[in-house]
């Protein structure tokens, strides 16, 4: 080994601690900005998270159920009305879309389709932030303070459930005086994914959701899978008993995705 | 070994020392177009992505498919690089340097896309904060990062002997000068110095080629985790890396024309060079088309009823023409071409084509399968808007900008990597395939 080689391991000891020293140093720092990230960015103004209270275990009183009788839908597209007036939907979104459908024997019917609540939710799966989430009875929210705009989810539903803001919506006064909350989320804001949110806000309230006393066929049905009961408003069905004398079904049974929407069929005995 | 002391081959260090008036015309051009780029991202941040063609239903487009094209483009220094410098190809030696660095620049211009496409920019940061290792998007987001530190770091690792050169034999303002010393380490190629140098680009080598499939295989997951037709297909992995490498190679043949007549290297860069290239080319366009027809010939024969709308979109809707064309002049006739290679036009030839046809394939992977409807029986509309074009003109324009600025800064040829290769082949005893053929 040379004097050069030699003076160079001398030095390259040197830079080895010095280098350790700064790297040891950096992940301080870096071990520090991740421990107090949620503050800081509190104070800058980027937290704009709800607290996570909602998203917490507690043990579930409900479990949420929905039942659309296609044989009483007439189309007429009431509930999206209702919805869109309740939850202030942006003009050109709906929460719920009614199909016109035509079987293979060329009868045609109508079909509203709300987001499935899946149990198997694939929405749920790709959320990168874990903006959308699930309450523990079963209704899939989703956190609009949190929500990036990816629109991972709108790519993996397989219900075409989700709408997104892709400009700034146009609020109103009544819009605007709400406090947001991910049960009832506005005013709504640009760049987030939007979908029905099976009225939280109501059912907390005790109250049906918005389409289903908005449906004047009363095709709506909604209730308590735990209580085994399902109401349109008028009537109160047993859940179980009906979804089997009617032939219950839900759509793309075969993908696994457990939904929690469930289809009378719009032609029966 | 190149010492630092010994005069380096004035042609490689000529773009380095003189600048003609075309270069900042070159310069000016594009950067314009990154400008105007830049321009039409700030419409969109004012107005949201209510200034692209996406729409609910089509909410994936031109951006992402931009993203997965140029993470592919990506694997070009990955595979001549490294896969080459295993397989102690000795070929390789005049390439590797500009097939690394376009691995860098595509990195940085794909990974941009996602950021581009977010209709929240402003949130980014939730991805550190509530970061959800469910998710593909994390996934990639490791990965990608993993192989931008990976690449940066093996790309500068066989830059160091020569930025010691540069440092001695050519006279530089103080800030480049600056630049070099600080990048050289002191190298003064010295057995030792040597010695760890070898070894940790030995390394490198191995630990970058299982980091660059990784990435273009979770890009392809990001879609195969979907339910959705013609997404949800185990053979995406391999078929993204497959096609990552194609276009790969595809792009560093181009780069390699545009250097040899530009910086005049045609005494490095040879007819010969393009011909080995060339071949691997072609093995990856058989790899493509044999893939391509698993993937529509499995949904065709099975032909369920979503498997069809979407063979419909494709192959006699909307995106016939795309698909077809992609095909033929981008699968088959560069096929045809590259069979021969006779002349470095030829294969250029079919090496642009190559690149037209997986931007096409890319696109193809993201659009239709959006457009295929899920649950109405029309299919879903979507075109384009002009910020998308722009944003788009823009990236290409930006990665060709940063690529003729890195070859203005640094040496295109790794000349101590070229020296040693001569050296090496003057010895009779190590047996070298390739260097004459």
């Amino acid at each position: 080994m040379t004097d050069v080689d030699s003076d160079l391991e001398v030095s390259y000891d040197r830079t080895r601690r010095r280098f350790l020293r700064v790297l040891t140093s950096l992940v301080g720092v870096a071990g520090a900005t991740t421990l107090f990230s949620g503050k800081i960015l509190e104070v800058v103004g980027f937290h704009d998270v709800p607290s996570s209270d909602l998203r917490l275990a507690s043990p579930a009183k409900h479990d949420w159920i929905m039942v659309i009788d296609l044989a009483k839908c007439d189309g007429c597209g009431k509930c999206t009305e209702a919805c869109n007036e309740e939850h202030f939907v942006p003009p050109g979104m709906e929460y719920i879309k009614v199909y016109s459908v035509e079987d293979e024997f060329g009868h045609r019917y109508f079909m509203p389709r709300p987001c499935m609540h899946c149990d198997n939710a694939p929405c749920l799966k790709v959320c990168p932030v874990g903006a959308t989430f699930r309450r523990d009875d079963g209704v899939i929210l989703i956190d609009h303070g949190r929500c990036i705009g990816c629109r991972y989810c709108m790519a993996a539903c397989p219900y075409d459930a989700r709408s997104f803001n892709w400009a700034e919506p146009p609020h109103t006064e009544a819009e605007l005086a709400h406090e947001y909350s991910p049960e009832a989320p506005w005013p709504h804001r640009i760049g987030t994914v939007e979908k029905c949110m099976f009225c939280a806000h109501e059912t907390a309230k005790g109250e049906l959701p918005a389409c289903v006393t908005g449906c004047p066929m009363k095709a709506i049905y909604f209730g308590d899978r735990r209580e085994d009961a399902i109401s349109n408003g008028e009537e109160i069905l047993r859940l179980a008993e009906t979804l089997r004398r009617e032939h219950g079904f839900r759509l793309k049974e075969e993908m696994g995705t457990e939904p929690r929407v469930w289809y009378l069929p719009a032609r029966r005995d | 070994m190149l010492d630092a002391e010994v005069r380096a081959d004035p042609v490689l260090l000529e773009p380095l020392r003189t600048t003609s008036w075309k270069f900042y015309v070159l310069i000016a051009i594009l950067g314009s177009v990154v400008a105007w780029g830049v321009y039409a991202y700030s419409w969109q941040l004012r107005t949201g992505l209510s200034m692209t063609g996406l729409n609910d239903r089509v909410s994936w487009g031109v951006y992402i498919s931009n993203f997965v094209f140029f993470i592919g483009i990506s694997h070009a220094g990955t595979l001549i690089s490294a896969i080459l410098r295993v397989t102690h190809a000795e070929w390789r030696r005049p390439i590797t340097r500009m097939a690394e660095s376009i691995t860098v620049m595509a990195i940085i211009v794909g990974a941009a896309f996602p950021l581009i496409d977010l209709g929240r920019p402003d949130r980014l940061l939730n991805i550190f904060l509530y970061g959800r290792l469910e998710s593909a998007i994390l996934w990639d987001f490791i990965s990608i990062a993993t192989y931008l530190a990976g690449s940066l770091l093996y790309l500068y690792l066989p830059m160091i002997p020569d930025l010691a050169i540069v440092r001695r034999q050519v006279l530089t303002g103080r800030l480049r000068s600056f630049l070099y010393r600080r990048l050289g380490r002191g190298w003064t190629g010295t057995a030792i110095q040597k010695r760890s140098l070898e070894k940790s680009i030995g390394m490198m080598a191995i630990i970058i080629i299982p980091v660059a499939i990784s990435v273009h295989t979770v890009v392809s997951w990001i879609f195969g985790m979907t339910l959705r037709v013609g997404w949800h297909s185990a053979i995406f992995g391999p078929y993204f890396v497959a096609g990552a490498i194609f276009s790969g190679i595809a792009t560093i043949l181009i780069a390699m024309a545009i250097f040899r007549r530009v910086y005049h290297l045609e005494k490095y860069i040879t007819l010969q060079h393009f011909r080995k290239l060339g071949a691997l080319l072609l093995v990856l366009d058989l790899i493509m088309i044999y893939f391509t027809l698993s993937e529509y010939l499995t949904a065709a024969y099975g032909s369920e009823s979503q498997d069809v709308i979407w063979l419909q979109v494709l192959l006699e809707g909307p995106y016939a023409l795309m698909f077809w064309g992609m095909i033929g002049a981008g699968f088959i006739l560069p096929a045809i071409l590259l069979v021969s290679r006779r002349s470095i036009w030829q294969i250029v030839t079919a090496a642009v084509l190559v690149d037209v046809a997986m931007w096409m394939e890319r696109f193809l992977i993201v659009v239709p399968s959006m457009v295929t409807p899920q649950m109405t029986f029309s299919w879903n509309q979507y075109s384009p808007s002009w910020v998308e074009w722009s944003i788009t003109a823009a990236a290409f324009a930006g990665f060709a900008l940063l690529y003729a600025l890195f070859s203005k800064f640094f040496p295109i040829i790794s000349m101590w990597e070229v020296s040693e290769g001569a050296l090496e082949a003057a010895e009779p005893e190590p047996a070298i395939e390739g260097t004459t053929a």
